[in-house]
């Protein structure tokens, strides 16, 4: 394939890349190149530079070094048993691309992963060599965000964390015997293995940084994971459990949710016909509520029904506000924060706003509507000063009155 | 009332330095007219000249300032008279901030907001094209911001790309790197911008290979990507198109042959076994096997689908003759079922192999296949209609519903068909073949009670 064009091949090394979930460019440290020397510069937060009509940001060139791979997993596009063209780029050849991106305002950086080539320290050592020849020889201070490959030796692995902003390694599915079954090449306490390696790393590199100003820097955004979902039988709930041993064990930024989507060359042991999207989206919403609402995984966990999958019609805290419904309504005026959170509705910009803004006034339900989307969804479960929902929290059609009308369902879908 | 006019309508410093010596001087909110220098100012309104004898000490908290160092910069007309406001309350009410139910405040936090959601967009969206002049080269970029924000966002370019020269040129002023200094030059044109740039071809290709045209979520896209800025994006010139094939992308990568055939659906069985026969459509049919025909009445109310011919089926040309057709007929004879009864057939017709020494190891034949084959599959369930289809295995399901199932999950539940059958689910025979030990008895056992179950189906039927 070496004989096709940079454009043939970036066609086909993005388009393999795009089943990663994650484009984040965010949480890493401050960096610019006013000093006329380098190039680029990191703010705490990232910029997504456009949207695909997917919905989703690019904020890094996404790519794969080569599609070429000796895995065979069932759900990936690029496993060895699979017809897809293949290609390859070289190292300083995607140095290239992302550099003239950059300097043209598209990006925020990078993120590579590859196909593993004859064997994963291979593989390994030329992603490596892309990030070194960005920051070494082009002083680049832009984004970097390496796949990092568990089966490599744990030296090459920590080699990546210094250039990289943030490595990731992904634990592909939630239950180990989906990736039996799966990704029969792959092995989740390897998998694990290297995530714990990781882990402690940047534990250590923060640590050191605090004692010594000039101690090396070790993945400074951190790392994160990937699951796929619907490509095997798990529930929602096993996947919330699953994450959150993640989140606890490895400490990690984030956990990315992929839903499955139907590929070309499907190898007949997969569900040809992806999850809804919705699943996707309600998992990150769940996620949200273990990080930043005081949800415990088992908490999540009740607002699934008896097999074990969050509701799509309606969002993971409204199912379990239904649910719990002896926990309504709060007061908005009296409730401490962790009540508050536990509103279907309520976020935690609008309760920080509600909590300084009681200091001062008695809350009415204009002032909460003035804070909030939307106060009809609010109403049944909170008491302003103005407003108590009579009855309304006990009423058996709640969940119709707050769910979004349904839709016919297509009948042969 | 007095006339306040700000020159230059981001100036905060200035605006300040005014709203400081107003409220010292005692002028309240609505005795002062506040305009942008740009000709609007209230004829009736006097020059600010009230004194007054002791001027009061002016107080600003922090978050007042950063509020409206950014509020200033929208472009709505009443902004300074709102900061103004909100600064005289501020001096009553030192906590007024705090209070984001209070309508002035709320107001200013939605500017403030506004024009940071612009700022951002500003850095996100700009796109600069290459040029070369006789100094080298410049990336030259044209952005139209919806507030003031061109200058309080040069910072940001500058510590990006202080090592390339770059200009970004706007409706109200351009901006220009040199290497070294920043400069401000006139309003500029669209036209004055290059308007191409080879790279961007890249570019453009890259926005549409990482689109997966699996999930189109155009809503979210807009949300974050206002159609407004659209003009100046040239990846968003692609949109329509991309959307627009979409749906065909999608419903091409699942049907992946249904375009294969293109005459009309087979009219009896005996063409079915003359197409197949001859039938290239996939690897499969090209592998130089013979094609194995479904066999059994034409009018059995059981249908019996399995995953393809084996060894022995491809030699003797007939379906379930081999070891796990013996076993299915053991178990159906057990069940009650008579096979003789039944139309028994494949949902892949050839039978796909590798070649090991002198022998033939079956494989898996893939969705795709499966997916092609199923044409001929439902010619023959629309010509001998039964009643109930047996489905042996996840491949002779898919070859049935046009999905894979989970045979565990599924198994035991009659699901109904759009075509008035029912499907019923079990293992393939091959696969109780393939066990031993504990696992054998017990999946011996759980066949058996599929095969039970659909006795007594057949017998209500």
């Amino acid at each position: 394939m070496s004989g096709s064009t940079v454009m043939e091949r970036l066609a086909i090394l993005a388009d393999a890349a795009k089943y990663d979930a994650s484009c984040a460019s965010s949480g890493t440290s401050k960096r610019d190149s006013r000093d006329g020397k380098g190039l680029g510069s990191t703010e705490g937060m990232g910029i997504c530079h456009a949207y695909a009509p997917d919905g989703r940001c690019i904020s890094l060139l996404k790519l794969l070094l080569t599609n070429h791979c000796i895995f065979d997993c069932h759900y990936c596009i690029n496993r060895k048993s699979s017809n897809v063209v293949r290609a390859r780029f070289t190292p300083q050849e995607v140095v290239d691309l992302t550099l003239s991106f950059y300097r043209r305002n598209y990006i925020e950086g990078l993120f590579l992963s590859s196909g593993i080539i004859k064997s994963s320290n291979h593989t390994m050592e030329q992603l490596i060599e892309v990030a070194r020849i960005l920051r070494e020889e082009h002083s680049f201070r832009g984004y970097i965000h390496l796949k990092t490959i568990p089966e490599a030796d744990p030296e090459l692995v920590a080699q990546a964390g210094l250039w990289a902003d943030r490595v990731s390694i992904n634990v592909e599915l939630p239950t180990d015997a989906g990736l039996a079954r799966l990704a029969p090449d792959k092995n989740g306490a390897t998998i694990e293995g290297a995530m714990g390696n990781l882990s402690d790393s940047i534990v250590e590199a923060k640590d050191a940084q605090k004692h010594f100003r000039n101690a090396p820097r070790f993945a400074p955004a951190g790392q994160s994971t990937q699951m796929i979902v619907g490509a095997d039988g798990a529930s929602d709930a096993q996947i919330v459990g699953k994450a959150s041993t993640l989140y606890d064990r490895f400490s990690l930024r984030r956990v990315y949710y992929s839903a499955f989507s139907p590929i070309p060359e499907a190898s007949a042991v997969l569900p040809l016909k992806r999850p809804p999207l919705m699943r996707e989206h309600r998992l990150y919403q769940s996620d949200w509520l273990m990080r930043f609402y005081g949800f415990a995984p088992h908490e999540v966990q009740q607002a699934a029904d008896a097999d074990g999958m969050l509701p799509l019609d309606i969002d993971p805290k409204l199912a379990w506000a239904l649910k719990f419904r002896d926990r309504f309504p709060v007061d908005v005026n009296r409730a401490p924060r962790e009540d508050l959170l536990r509103v279907p509705g309520l976020g935690t910009k609008a309760i920080a706003a509600l909590l300084t803004a009681r200091r001062y006034r008695t809350i009415r339900l204009e002032d909460v509507a003035r804070l909030t989307t939307s106060v009809k969804k609010l109403r049944p479960f909170i008491v302003t000063a103005d407003w108590r929902p009579t009855l309304l929290t006990d009423r058996a059609d709640l969940r119709a009155r707050l769910a979004p009308p349904a839709r016919q369902m297509e009948l042969f879908g | 009332m007095i006339a306040v006019d700000l020159s230059e309508p981001d100036d905060f410093e200035a605006w300040r330095s005014e709203a400081r010596r107003l409220v010292a001087q005692g002028a309240a909110p609505d005795a002062v007219a506040w305009t942008d220098g740009d000709g609007s100012a209230d004829l009736f309104a006097v020059p600010a000249a009230v004194s007054r004898s002791e001027p009061r000490e002016v107080r600003a908290s922090r978050a007042f300032m950063d509020l409206a160092r950014s509020a200033i910069l929208h472009a709505d007309a009443g902004r300074l008279a709102l900061l103004y406001r909100v600064l005289w309350r501020l001096q009553d009410q030192p906590r007024l901030l705090d209070d984001a139910a209070d309508r002035d405040v709320a107001a200013l936090e939605r500017l403030a907001k506004q024009v940071r959601r612009d700022i951002h967009k500003m850095r996100a969206f700009v796109r600069f094209r290459s040029v070369t002049d006789e100094d080298g080269e410049r990336f030259v970029a044209w952005f139209e911001p919806e507030h003031r924000i061109e200058r309080y966002n040069a910072d940001f370019f500058v510590n990006r790309f202080a090592s390339q020269r770059w200009s970004i040129l706007t409706p109200r002023l351009s901006l220009h790197w040199d290497g070294m200094a920043l400069l401000e030059g006139p309003a500029a044109a669209r036209g004055d911008a290059p308007s191409e740039d080879a790279t961007e071809e890249l570019w453009l290709e890259y926005y549409r290979s990482t689109f997966n045209p699996a999930r189109l979520k155009v809503g979210m896209m807009v949300k974050e990507m206002p159609r407004r800025y659209w003009k100046n994006l040239p990846e968003a010139r692609q949109i329509p198109d991309l959307i627009a094939g979409a749906h065909k992308r999608e419903a091409a990568m699942i049907a992946t042959g249904a375009s294969l055939f293109e005459d009309a659906p087979p009219t009896s069985l005996k063409a079915i076994a003359e197409g197949i026969a001859q039938c290239r459509r996939c690897a499969i049919g090209c592998n130089g096997t013979n094609a194995v025909m479904g066999e059994g009445s034409r009018h059995a109310g059981l249908m019996i689908v399995g995953e393809q011919p084996g060894d022995t089926e491809e030699r003797e040309a007939r379906p379930f003759v081999g070891p796990a057709g013996q076993l299915l007929d053991r178990a159906l004879g057990e069940a009650g079922v008579d096979r003789e009864a039944a139309y028994v057939t494949n949902a892949v017709k050839h039978f796909k192999f590798v070649p090991r020494g002198k022998r033939r190891l079956h494989q898996t034949p893939t969705a795709g296949e499966i997916d092609i084959c199923r044409w001929w599959l439902d010619g023959e369930r629309a010509l001998v209609k039964p009643k109930v289809i047996l489905a042996l295995g996840a491949s002779g399901a898919r070859g049935l519903l046009g999905r894979t199932p989970s045979i565990n999950k599924e198994r035991g539940h009659a699901l109904a068909q759009a075509d008035g059958t029912t499907v019923w689910l079990t293992a393939h025979p091959s696969y109780l073949l393939r066990l031993d030990g504990e696992a054998r008895e017990r999946e011996h056992a759980r066949f058996a009670d599929d095969l039970a179950g659909l006795a007594r189906m057949l017998s209500n039927t």
